[in-house]
């Protein structure tokens, strides 16, 4: 069985999988991170991304639009996340609390819609994989990264993207300000508000994208519930990932990786001979021991504090 | 005049839970309509489901017991500034050591089985809200996120024995491998109090537990450090109280009582583990605290209503076919409005100190 096991078949099976997984982790993680790093924690990314996972497999099964479905799963992050801005900059909200209520809104709002409006349906056809040309001929390696479908290669994308955003442009340079000392910021004439609005709602929509991806890109079907935690890790994973898309991309696949290797030893691993739910348990260990002793130089000093013109 | 308004200002400051209750049902009534239902219909069955008859309302207290003892914990844990998000995988881990002491001494008298059931699900409660609490006092680890991660690792811990070494033999030996373990000892049932309704001792023990948490938060030193330590930890330290032990401690003590809810209800209810004991009881648990203001004797009304929320869904469900998932968009609309309504307080509160 061992032998079986690290075949170079099962081991560029793992890989694949491993980097096709990552993709919602990596969209609401990214998003998630632009959030914290402009000063807000959003916990309702799970939430959102049900609603998003709902939107995404309803409009690709009315329609069969999938770019539609993942437009509308955008959109309603998108009004989720501006919802989160409201509670969070305007009213002040605690954020650990307004982050479950919005969890408890959008996972009850998914499996509403879902039952009285679809009820149990079928299968969609969601994004096929593309071989990149030349690429995606090389052997092993064009199988393990140059043959997915679109989302994943965007998800992967947004990584240098959202790196050069944060650390080279000017708007970048404005949320890091509002993160870590948004007194200073404000009084030399940036906005906070509108800085963690844009942050925030941006988050939401990543979110929204997130979710929509489970149906559209990697399981083709809506199940109640079927983030199962995702949206929550995406928040530990800024915190794993050091508040930088990189660390984020790393911890997302951590994750991932392990998944993937659990349901690969699901299927070969017969006579239950590994005891694979342990080995599901690895990444949150390990998620827990570096939000313990990892360095936290990048965390914004006003991480989940709101801010209130002159009480400073 | 303004004496009257502000007499006015405070009570209304009181109701904000209920106000944010309405709200939701509001909003709640206008998603019935979108959804084609008729809401006073739909409200109504609620209400029948919910309170209609001795068993329905008994029912409404079977499902308040649990949301009760998880409040508690909640209330413990945010007096002590401290965010538990892991009632979930407290109730798991309280539902399993429970469990698994019952099962492996069916010999020992009711007397001391259940007991014993009782505090192995405390402790494994204790010990799931230790980890984050200890981290949080030595490292400094952010509770929201080590109490979200444990609830994923308390999921795998009970999937993997409850598929591998507390698995019922019978559902080995019927092939049908249902995830769930063998019934525990009938001794150490929580008594059944009314049948045939499902009410049990449990419920009983759960508002005892409530007065015992209001006499421990405000008439004794440790409560009081508790409540010193949340409302303002710098002023608790120069105060000479050891911060991050009371922080700890507020941890431990709500998962504590989350991981007692697990027990209980297997002790009391399903009288085995199944795979969805903590039925989201860890999350809804948190909307009762807030609602009872983290008052320990106001999370039992807080309990009894959104319980019954939980019952009644069910007949609404069937009344005007909308599913019963409803309740739980509401529970969240409920924490929004309550948290966000907090600003308001605070303004009014500080208005009335400048004037």
């Amino acid at each position: 069985m061992l032998s079986e096991f690290f075949s170079l078949t099962v081991l560029t099976g793992i890989a694949y999988s491993g980097i096709r997984l990552a993709t919602p982790y990596l969209f609401a993680a990214l998003g998630e991170m632009f959030a914290q790093r402009s000063g807000v924690v959003n916990l309702g990314v799970e939430g959102i991304m049900l609603v998003g996972a709902f939107t995404g497999f309803a409009v690709a099964t009315w329609t069969s639009n999938l770019w539609l479905a993942l437009f509308c799963a955008a959109v309603v992050g998108i009004i989720m996340g501006l919802a989160m801005s409201y509670i969070s900059v305007n009213m002040q909200a605690e954020q650990g609390i307004s982050g479950i209520g919005m969890h408890l809104f959008g996972l009850g709002l998914s499996s509403l819609l879902f039952k009285k409006w679809l009820g149990s349906t079928k299968a969609i056809t969601g994004f096929q994989p593309i071989k990149i040309p030349i690429l995606g001929d090389i052997p092993i390696i064009g199988e393990i990264f140059f043959n997915h479908n679109i989302l994943v290669y965007i998800a992967f994308l947004l990584v240098p993207i959202a790196a050069w955003v944060l650390n080279k442009t000017t708007f970048g340079l404005k949320i890091r300000a509002v993160g870590v000392k948004p007194e200073a910021a404000d009084s030399l004439g940036v906005s906070v508000a509108r800085i963690r609005y844009s942050c925030v709602t941006f988050g939401g929509m990543m979110a929204g994208i997130a979710g929509a991806a489970l149906p559209l890109a990697l399981i083709n079907l809506f199940q109640e519930n079927m983030t199962s935690g995702i949206g929550f890790i995406a928040v530990a994973l800024v915190y794993f990932g050091g508040w930088s898309p990189t660390g984020v991309m790393l911890g997302a696949l951590l994750f991932s990786l392990v998944n993937a290797l659990q349901l690969w030893i699901q299927v070969l691993d017969k006579d239950k001979v590994i005891p694979s739910d342990f080995a599901l348990m690895l990444p949150y260990i390990m998620t827990i021991a570096v939000l313990a002793f990892g360095k936290r130089t990048n965390q914004p000093a006003a991480l989940t504090k709101p801010f209130e013109r002159g009480s400073h | 005049m303004s004496q009257v308004r502000r007499i006015i200002n405070t009570s209304f400051e009181s109701l904000l839970p209920i106000v944010g209750v309405v709200f939701a049902l509001i909003i709640g009534a206008f998603m019935l309509l979108a959804l084609g239902a008729n809401p006073i219909t739909a409200y109504a069955a609620l209400i029948e489901g919910a309170f209609g008859s001795q068993y329905s309302f008994m029912q409404t207290l079977v499902k308040a017991t649990p949301l009760l003892l998880v409040g508690l914990g909640v209330c413990i844990a945010f007096r002590g500034g401290i965010i538990n998000i892991g009632g979930e995988g407290q109730i798991i881990v309280g539902g399993l050591a429970s469990t698994a002491l019952a099962l492996a001494m069916p010999s020992l008298p009711g007397i001391l089985l259940l007991p014993m059931a009782l505090a192995a699900g405390m402790l494994a409660g204790a010990i799931w809200g230790g980890v984050p609490g200890v981290l949080k006092a030595k490292l400094g680890v952010n509770e929201i996120l080590t109490t979200i991660m444990m609830n994923a690792i308390a999921m795998q811990l009970s999937n993997f024995l409850l598929r591998g070494p507390m698995i019922d033999p019978k559902e080995v030996a019927a092939k049908t491998y249902l995830p769930q373990s063998a019934p525990v000892p009938e001794q150490a049932w929580l008594l059944r109090l009314l049948p045939p309704t499902l009410l049990h001792l449990g419920t009983i023990l759960a508002v005892v537990l409530a007065v015992l948490v209001f006499i421990f938060l405000w008439r004794t030193t440790i409560g009081y450090r508790i409540r010193a330590v949340g409302l303002n930890p710098s002023a608790a330290k120069y105060a000479g109280i050891n911060v991050p032990t009371y922080q700890a401690l507020a941890l431990i003590l709500g998962g504590a009582f989350a991981g007692l809810a697990g027990a209980v209800e297997v002790l009391g209810v399903s009288h085995r583990m199944l795979e969805g004991v903590s039925g989201g009881y860890g999350f809804s648990g948190i909307v009762a605290a807030l609602f009872g203001k983290l008052h320990p004797l106001g999370s039992i009304p807080a309990s009894v209503l959104f319980g019954s929320l939980l019952v009644g869904a069910d007949k609404m469900q069937r009344a005007v076919q909308v599913p019963a998932s409803l309740i739980e968009v509401i529970l969240g609309l409920v924490v929004i409005f309550v948290v966000s309504s907090e600003l308001w307080a605070r303004r009014q509160a500080s208005k009335r100190k400048t004037s």
